[in-house]
Order: structure tokens, then C-alpha cells, then sequence
């Protein structure tokens, strides 16, 4: 594999620090290393190329689908949102719509909009929250300080909206937990707004920087079939140009009252994978304000769900998307309070799968680059 | 946002102010004057007025009005003080240190964040000496397959690199400079050359993979980077036909290098930003990629040093910066000119220069001027001013326009990404010896036009 990928190079004898293969030196990238993440990337290098990447995640994995089996639909969901606390309110909302099938009530109209937006928002926290550590990945201290002070914004918002700032136990089956405070729409909106003037002032600094496009384009690609084929999904199957988002495929709650435009990029490189997400926040925003002016003024935010409900006998899958792409939740019942079964298929772990692939041939210092592009949270793909 | 930083109170201002002087006052009476009196103790001492100065009579004499000028002047213009305070090390460490503070607190500025703020009660501005005695305070850790000897020196070494790069930089007019070298900018190169093999020693000392890594891509890129650092510099050295530092400075009296030679000054600054590894150029400590590069090993002080050392030679370059392309010293004289009186009556004395004229000024500055007597000419009118005056004006001039190139040098660290390895190479051996070269045929140009240089009409 070494010669196929680079025939001709030839190395100075002094080099063979590691006497595994001749040239070939070892690099444990990870755990501890402050470019990986909760994960380890075994990286082989030939000089400065890499020929061989294994990722090897796991290592914070603790068993949430395995503690759902313990639990009933309730108590599950302060802690199927740990998997990314940034994201709780996606990653826990595929479980919601499956529980609401399975238990079989209605939401009332305002308690979907709610969900939208809150979603929406947490989205945009979570998208900041990857961009500042992609910058920081990059050495740009201030993408890394910028992002991560904005987030506030929402945060804030959040923290008025559901009570806590991060993790939110928000969504229940049947509605949301709460009311939203009285004057929530033009606080919102304010935020929103504001939020949205800032975002594209990140175009400035990071996105039209030349040396960023310079470092980025062109490495890593990912064609369109091979996002197919390796079953990637969110912004890196986006970034390669295929039009595909569950909100506008399989809308679920109020997704197919709102005009959702989907942000598809053609080049499939680290650069175009990176700008995805961004291009989603500004949609993001554009949703909100839709859903503010649609959201019924008053009304019901929770149908009443009787104490420690018992599931159909039935299996049932839902699919939402989330900040990392599509998350799934598939959920078998046997007429119980407890779920049989629970099994999340997240966005994290689908696009971990493209890391060797594009890894393979690329120089050490587009290592950072490549991999947090993948919109990969460690934590997440553990479960 | 919540509001992280207190309002702005007198009270606690006064306070933090009445503090520092407190802990400044104790540690001064209790360590640093007994340190000075030890020192005085084992040093060999001067001479003055036909009598060894002791310490005994050193503290006699300072309190004595008619000895205190000229004990003062004699400890200012003793080799010890240049090497140690002013012109060397001391200036350039007391430089570097108000250039951490700088660079956190502009960087918190234009990150919207509020820096370091609480050490010390003022803006943060003790922050740094807390930093010195953690690293101090710290286990200083050392790989068990490391070669020893070498990877203990590697830092004195480096420090020891940057302070000799500072010796050479000249500060004011009148040889204010550790060591005043006819061929000081070879003697530069030669120091600058001294930092990748010491990068290098110590990464592979380690016996580790990534500051080995960091080494190897240190050593890339100093070695890329020194050819157009030279190549840039050259043009002026045709222009000027001198290698020495305080003549080339003193060749700018009228105008700056940088007007004729923009490009080479530009070629300079970015290869300077690779040499000092900055951010669109840290790749051997890039984070994300090799932990912290060539310096992952160092633990506690070694780590420390190595920090001291970049921001000396930090200072070095934008010291070399101003002195090739911005003037050095030369800039209009703050103080005043002194009067004089040219008496034509009476005994005529003749003055040093054997003209039968003595002229009278009101003494300007004792404690820094060279020798009261002597009397500099400046060449714009019939201006007089002492060498103190010169002396004070030059340093603000040199100290303004460091402080300026400085602040240029950390600008990109909030602006820029990380580069990559083959881009780095790329800009170095192609854009910019192109440039350099360029530059150097402007100059050679401007020389046999006869615009500028020996025999030319500027």
C-alpha cells in the first residue's frame, strides 16, 4: 500500500526512528493529545505523509442504550441526551416522536413549534461549539474565541427557555416540559437576529481568509459516490454535493409547514465540509424567525401522559436531523414501561467511517483538518 | 453577556497600586539590596579619582552630593551594565516581558475577551511574574531514554543564542551596544544560524516522536527561511557599503531605508515572522497536529527558558528591523536645545579642538552624559545638544518604533490559520528569494545610477 501511494520518494537512511517497517513511523494521536478528542487515531507516516490511519474510538463509551433497557420512557430522558449535552435537544428528539408512536398521543400544535425552534437553537449551539474547536484545530485562536462567546447568546436564550443552560431535559412525549417566558418571541428574535449578524461576520476572519482557503481546499475530498458508498450523512454528504436533509426528505413536527432551503456544496473537500455547517446556522436562523410568526400565540404545550406509561407491542424508528446528521432511534417494545430494546444510530459514528478513507495519502498537517471536518463528536459515537 | 470584570472603583485602584508598592518596598529592602551588596563584594571595582571604589565607599559616596554623578557614571558606562542592564540583556528581558503582557491583552481585545485581570489588581499586570513562579515552583520531568547532557543544555543554550543576538543590536548613538562589531550583521546571520541546531539537538535529544517531528519541521523551515532573511537584508548593505550596525543606522539620518527598499522590508518581516515561529508559521509547535512540537518535553523552568529566549530574539528582529529599514535611533530630539554663549572677549581658552574660542552652556544632563565637555554637533543648524540628550531622545525614538514593528509581529496570531509544510517551503525558497532578489537589483540599480551611495546625489 506504502508504494502504490507514494512510488517514488525516497527517504534519507537517518530517518528510521521506528523499526516497524523501515520508513513507516507510528503515531499514537490520542487520547491524551490535544488535537484528537475523547478518541485515538493510530496514524502511520512515511516522512510527512500519512499511509495508514485507524481510528480507534470507544473510549468513553457507557452503555446508554443498555441503561435504556433499565429505565422507563421518562427516567430515560435526562440521560440519552449525555451522548452530546450541545445537541441535547436533537439527539433526544428522535426518541420523543418514537416514544409518542409507540404510546400513541398527539402533540398539540404550539408544542411542535417550540420544539422546532429550540431544536433549531441548540443546533446553532452545537455548530458553534464545533466551529470554535475547528478553529482552534486550525490555529486560529480567534475562531476558537469568537464562536465560543457567541454561543452565549443562545445559550442564554435557552437557559430562559428550559431552565438549564446545556443539558436540557426538554422534550417529553407528549410536548415539551414548560411554557416558554412570556415575552419569548421578541427576545428571541432579538437573539436570533443578532446572532445572524455575527455569524456572517465569521466570513471576514475565517471563511474568506486565504490562507485558510489555501490550507483547506483541496484536501481530504470525499466524491459523491463515496459519501454514498460509506454511508456518510449531515453536512459531509451535503459538502459532497448531494442534496439530502431529513428535515425536507422526511419532515417531521411542523418542518413541512416551513420553507427549509438545503445548503449543498459541490467540491467535497475539508473546506467545503467546514462551510456547511455554517451555511446551516444562517438557515437555522431563517427557520426560527418562520416559526416564530407561524407559532400559535397560546394553547396547550403538553398532552397529559399518564404516570409510567406502557409501550404497544411494536417496533418503531424515527429519524430527525441533527447537528452531526441524521440521528435515528429505534425502539422495540413489549407492552412494558421499559423499552426491550434501544438503539441510537447517530451521525457521528456513520461519518467516523470516511476518516481512514480520506486520511489515507494526505500530509500530517491536514491531519486536524480532515478529522474534525467529519463533524465527528467522539462522545456521541461511544454512546 | 454577563459583565465579567468588575466596575472601576479609586478605592481599589489606589489599593492595588498602595499593594504593589508595599510587596516592591519589602522584597526590595529585604533581598535586593543585600544581593547588590554581595555582588559589590566579589566584583572587580573601578577606579575613581585615584581611589578603588569598595561597597563601603560606593554607599559613602552615594549619599555624598559632589561623588554620587560620577559613581553613577562610571557603573553606567562599566561593561557589566552594558552586558547585564541596559543595552543587553536586562532592556531586552524588560522588553520581552511587556511584550507577553501586551500580546495577551491585544489578543483578549480582539477576541473579545478581557485577558488577564485579576494578578496584581491592574489589568493583570503581575500575571507574568505569577506564570515565572509557577514554572519556578515546578518538577522539571525528563524523558528516561533522553540524552541527558544535551537536552539540560538545550534551553540555556537557546537563551544564551537570543542574548548574544541582543548583545549585537545597538540602541543609541555613542556605542550603546554590548558589542559594536564591524561586521556585525555577519556576526547576526552567524547567531541566527546557531537556532535550528539547537531546535534540532534538543528535539532528537528527547528521544520522543513528536518533538522529533517538530524538530525535523523547525529545522525546514529556519533552513528555507535564513536564505531570503540574508538575501533581504542585502540590498541595503550595497546601499550603505557597510556591514556595521550603528553605521548603517547612522546612514539613515535624513530618510529611512524602507522608502527605497519596501520590498525587501517586506521579504524581511515575513521571513522574520518564520524564524520566530509565529502563528501563520508555528508549524514545529503546532498544537493540534504534534502536541507542542520540539518543546512537548520541556517541564517547569526548560520551558520557561525557551519561552524567555523566543521573546528576547523576538525583540532581537524587530530591533534588526528598525536599525536595517525604519532609522534605528535617528528621529527628531525631544529635549530642547541648550543655549549657549559664545564669549569673544577676555582670555581666549582654547577648547578641545584648539580653536581659541570657549563656549558656555548651562549643563544639560550630568548623570548621562558621556563626558560634560564634549559637545555634540548636530548637523541641521547650529544646534547644540549633549550626548545625554541624544542619548535619552534616541532610546524613546528606538523604543517607539520597536514597540510599533512588535505590535505588527503579533498582530497575525489573531488573524491567521496555521500553514502547512509545503506552503511553507513553497513561499521560502520560491516567492521570496524571488523578492529578495529583486530587491537586491533596486539596489544595485539605485547604486550605479549614482541616485544613492558613494559619489551619489542623495
Amino acid at each position: 500500500m506504502t508504494d502504490k501511494l507514494i512510488p517514488t520518494k525516497q527517504m534519507p537512511p537517518g530517518l528510521q526512528v521506528d523499526q516497524v517497517d523501515d520508513r513507516i513511523m507510528t503515531l499514537n494521536v490520542g487520547p491524551q493529545h490535544p488535537g484528537s478528542g475523547h478518541m485515538r487515531i493510530i496514524v502511520r507516516i512515511d516522512g510527512d505523509y500519512i499511509v495508514d490511519a485507524d481510528p480507534d474510538p470507544g473510549y468513553v463509551h457507557r452503555g446508554e442504550e443498555k441503561m435504556a433497557e433499565a429505565r422507563n420512557y421518562i427516567l430515560n430522558i435526562p440521560h440519552l441526551e449525555r451522548p452530546v449535552i450541545h445537541d441535547s435537544c436533537n439527539i433526544l428528539y428522535p426518541y420523543v416522536l418514537g416514544v409518542e408512536d409507540l404510546v400513541g398521543i398527539e402533540v398539540t400544535e404550539r408544542a411542535k413549534y417550540i420544539r422546532v425552534i429550540t431544536a433549531e437553537l441548540n443546533r446553532c449551539i452545537y455548530i458553534q461549539y464545533w466551529l470554535a474547536i475547528y478553529g482552534i484545530f486550525l490555529g486560529h485562536s480567534t475562531m476558537f474565541m469568537w464562536p465560543a462567546g457567541d454561543r452565549e447568546l443562545l445559550i442564554d436564550l435557552m437557559e430562559k427557555i428550559t431552565g438549564a443552560r446545556v443539558t436540557h431535559s426538554y422534550f417529553i412525549p407528549g410536548g415539551v416540559r414548560n411554557d416558554v417566558p412570556a415575552n419569548f418571541e421578541d427576545v428571541c428574535l432579538r437573539q436570533v437576529n443578532y446572532f445572524e449578524k455575527r455569524i456572517k461576520e465569521y466570513a471576514d476572519v475565517f471563511y474568506d481568509n486565504p490562507i485558510l482557503k489555501a490550507r483547506t481546499e483541496d484536501t481530504g475530498v470525499l466524491s459523491r459516490e463515496d459519501a454514498i458508498r460509506l454511508g456518510t450523512t449531515g453536512s459531509v454528504l451535503r459538502a459532497s454535493g448531494v442534496d439530502y436533509d431529513v428535515r425536507v426528505k422526511e419532515p417531521y413536527d411542523v418542518y413541512d409547514d416551513l420553507d427549509v432551503h438545503t445548503n449543498v456544496l459541490k467540491a467535497g473537500d475539508s473546506y467545503a465540509r467546514s462551510k456547511i455547517p455554517w451555511l446551516d446556522m444562517i438557515e437555522s436562523c431563517n427557520i426560527i424567525r418562520q416559526a416564530l410568526e407561524k407559532m400559535p400565540k397560546s394553547g396547550s404545550i403538553r398532552t397529559k401522559l399518564k404516570p409510567n406509561p406502557k409501550g404497544k407491542d411494536e417496533e418503531v424508528y424515527r429519524r430527525v436531523e441533527s447537528g452531526r446528521g441524521a440521528a435515528g432511534c429505534h425502539i422495540i417494545s413489549k407492552s412494558k414501561p421499559e423499552p426491550y430494546r434501544l438503539k441510537l444510530s447517530v451521525g457521528s459514528f456513520r461519518n467516523l467511517i470516511a476518516l481512514p478513507y480520506l486520511l489515507k495519502g494526505e500530509k500530517l498537517g491536514n491531519m486536524p483538518a480532515v478529522y474534525w471536518s467529519l463533524n465527528y463528536w467522539p462522545v456521541e459515537a461511544d454512546r | 453577556m454577563s459583565v465579567i470584570a468588575p466596575k472601576f472603583r479609586l478605592g481599589y485602584f489606589l489599593k492595588g497600586i498602595f499593594d504593589n508598592l508595599f510587596w516592591i518596598i519589602t522584597l526590595v529592602t529585604l533581598a535586593g539590596i543585600p544581593a547588590i551588596q554581595i555582588a559589590l563584594f566579589f566584583l572587580p571595582l573601578p577606579i575613581i579619582d585615584g581611589e578603588i571604589l569598595t561597597a563601603y565607599l560606593a554607599f559613602t559616596w552615594l549619599f555624598n552630593p559632589t561623588m554620587q554623578i560620577p559613581l553613577i557614571k562610571t557603573l553606567l558606562y562599566s561593561d557589566l551594565f552594558r552586558i547585564a542592564a541596559f543595552p543587553g540583556f536586562g532592556f531586552a528581558a524588560l522588553i520581552a516581558a511587556g511584550t507577553i503582557f501586551v500580546e495577551r491583552k491585544m489578543l483578549a481585545k480582539l477576541q473579545l475577551r478581557v485577558g488577564p485581570f485579576y494578578c496584581g489588581k491592574i489589568e493583570g499586570i503581575l500575571q507574568l511574574a505569577g506564570d515565572g513562579l509557577k514554572l519556578i515552583s515546578k518538577e522539571i520531568i525528563i524523558p528516561a531514554k533522553a540524552d541527558k547532557p544535551l537536552f539540560w543544555a538545550a534551553p540555556v543554550l537557546f537563551v544564551g543564542a537570543a542574548a548574544a543576538f541582543v548583545a549585537l543590536i545597538p540602541v543609541a548613538p555613542g556605542g550603546w551596544v554590548v558589542a559594536d562589531l564591524d561586521v556585525g550583521l555577519l556576526a547576526v546571520f552567524a547567531v541566527i544560524g546557531f537556532f535550528p541546531i539547537i531546535t534540532i539537538l534538543s528535539a532528537w535529544s528527547a528521544n520522543s516522536k513528536f518533538p522529533f517531528i517538530g524538530g525535523i519541521r523547525a529545522l525546514h523551515q529556519m533552513v528555507s527561511f535564513e536564505i531570503p532573511l540574508i538575501l533581504s537584508l542585502l540590498g541595503v548593505v550595497i546601499l550603505t557599503g557597510t556591514l556595521n550596525l550603528s553605521e548603517i543606522v547612522e546612514s539613515q539620518s535624513s530618510f529611512p531605508w524602507i522608502i527605497f527598499m519596501p520590498i525587501g522590508a517586506i521579504v524581511f518581516f515575513i521571513a522574520m515572522l518564520a524564524e520566530l515561529e509565529r502563528i501563520p508559521f508555528d508549524l514545529p509547535e503546532a498544537e493540534s497536529e504534534i502536541v507542542a512540537g520540539w518543546l512537548t518535553e520541556f517541564s517547569g523552568m526548560m520551558y520557561g527558558l525557551v519561552q524567555l529566549g523566543s521573546y528576547l530574539k523576538l525583540y532581537a528582529f524587530a530591533a534588526l528591523f528598525v536599525i536595517i529599514f525604519l532609522g534605528g535611533w535617528t528621529g527628531p530630539v525631544f529635549w530642547p536645545p541648550l543655549e549657549t554663549e559664545l564669549i569673544t572677549e577676555g582670555i581666549p581658552i582654547p577648547n578641545y579642538a584648539g580653536d581659541p574660542i570657549l563656549t558656555v552652556a548651562t549643563p544639560g544632563l550630568p548623570l548621562f552624559d558621556k563626558d560634560p565637555n564634549e559637545w555634540v554637533l548636530q548637523q541641521q543648524g547650529e544646534l547644540m545638544y549633549t550626548s545625554g540628550q541624544l542619548l535619552i531622545s534616541g532610546v524613546i525614538w528606538f523604543v517607539l518604533k520597536t514597540v510599533g514593528v512588535i505590535f505588527f509581529i503579533l498582530l497575525p496570531r489573531g488573524v491567521f490559520p496555521r500553514i502547512r509544510i509545503d506552503m511553507l517551503l513553497h513561499i521560502g525558497w520560491y516567492k521570496l528569494i524571488g523578492l529578495s532578489f529583486v530587491n537586491i537589483f533596486i539596489a544595485l540599480g539605485l547604486v550605479y545610477a549614482g541616485v544613492i551611495g558613494p559619489g551619489g546625489i542623495l
